[in-house]
């Protein structure tokens, strides 16, 4: 694999850390946490890779959703 | 009122009915915008190169004036941020920048995003960049020379939720690190009221004016490239409030939390935000006062 540049590791770093956030969540509705993080990310695969700006906009705030989602009062999502 | 009412009865019901008709929050749709930051690499479309939105129907003997202001749009990441240009007619529009703003999404552009809650200075909402001078929108008078353009930002090197709304919220997380409300370990002496005299309430005038604005933290180029550490003008002023405060009993404590050589001392008297404060206080001075109170312990 080609090696990353820091701003790609960055976003699958926030990929990891929302994977292990749904973890978290109880047993029944994981597998829609897990949809919704992936389709999040799904959704801006298609970005171009040289815009910088857009990619950190979105990083941040991938960064603020996740910290909301861990929130464990949050038990369900929908798609 | 009956809202109010409703609402209540509405809570009321919910915590009735069994587990599985409870939704959770989270089912609400994912919405949160982090913003988009004026930086020098995503540079801001020029208004020659957008539309202009015009006043309805220009007459004659109408003062019409020009406003740049900055508009970016979450919702479509990839595009870039742009000014976008309206015409107002002065005589049709009250005194204030924030009246301009106000007539400008009521009757040209709903779209254009901004916070505005008391439009008299005491809510500190309307915070922004206004013709280069960090300034609340209800306390700016628009220039009446019509020659002049103005041009509305919002407020510098933070990091941009819509349009003008700036995303505030390492400026509150500061805040709360400092602690700001009264801790005593010891109850009044006569069991009633922390008792203060006159002139040691007279020490906390000019400080407990302050609104967060963030209009003085913004200004400080200090702070621009200190954000993460450095506590900023407005919040060390509210910090010297409670340090000056004779009823507060933790003032060692307060004092030790900002000995360190990034919460206080990034503090290089450059006075951007006693000049450009909109309720002319002067943070500036109280950091001075900080700094004089730990130089003698």
């Amino acid at each position: 694999m080609a090696r990353l540049s820091g701003l790609q590791r960055d976003v699958l770093s926030l990929y990891r850390h929302c994977l292990r956030a749904v973890g978290q969540k109880p047993a029944d509705t994981r597998a829609n946490f897990r949809d919704f993080a992936r389709t999040e990310f799904r959704k801006n695969a298609q970005l171009d890779k040289k815009d910088f700006g857009t990619i950190e906009y979105m990083l941040r705030r991938g960064h603020r959703q996740l910290e909301i989602y861990s929130d464990p009062g949050i038990r369900n999502i929908s798609k | 009122m009956a809202t109010t009412r409703a609402l209540a009865r509405l809570a009321v019901r919910r915590t009735a009915v069994p587990a599985m008709w409870t939704r959770s929050f989270a089912t609400v749709d994912p919405i949160t915008k982090v913003g988009e930051t004026i930086n020098p690499s995503r540079p801001v479309v020029p208004e020659s190169k957008t539309s202009t939105a015009k006043e309805p129907i220009p007459e004659k003997g109408s003062k019409i004036k020009t406003f740049h202001i900055y508009r970016w749009n979450p919702d479509e990441p990839t595009s870039k941020p742009r000014m976008q240009t309206y015409t107002l007619d002065l005589n049709k529009t009250g005194p204030m920048m924030l009246d301009a703003l106000i007539r400008i999404k009521n009757e040209v552009d709903p779209t254009l995003t901004f916070r505005r809650s008391c439009r008299e200075g005491i809510c500190g909402s309307c915070a922004m960049n206004i013709d280069g001078v960090n300034t609340l929108a209800c306390l700016c008078r628009i220039p009446t020379d019509t020659s002049k353009e103005s041009r509305i930002y919002p407020l510098p090197h933070t990091y941009v939720v819509k349009d003008l709304v700036p995303d505030l919220t390492l400026f509150y997380k500061q805040y709360r690190s400092i602690k700001p409300y009264l801790q005593r370990n010891t109850p009044p002496p006569d069991g009633r009221e922390n008792r203060q005299s006159k002139a040691e309430r007279k020490k906390l005038d000019g400080l407990y004016e302050c609104i967060l604005c963030a209009c003085c933290s913004t200004s400080c180029p200090s702070y621009w490239w200190n954000q993460e550490e450095y506590l900023g003008p407005a919040v060390l002023l509210q910090s010297y409030r409670w340090i000056a405060d004779s009823r507060d009993e933790k003032t060692a404590e307060r004092q030790d939390a900002l000995n360190n050589t990034m919460s206080l001392y990034r503090c290089h008297t450059i006075l951007n935000c006693s000049r450009t404060c909109p309720k002319g206080l002067n943070p500036a001075l109280a950091i001075a006062e900080i700094k004089k109170s730990m130089a003698f312990t």
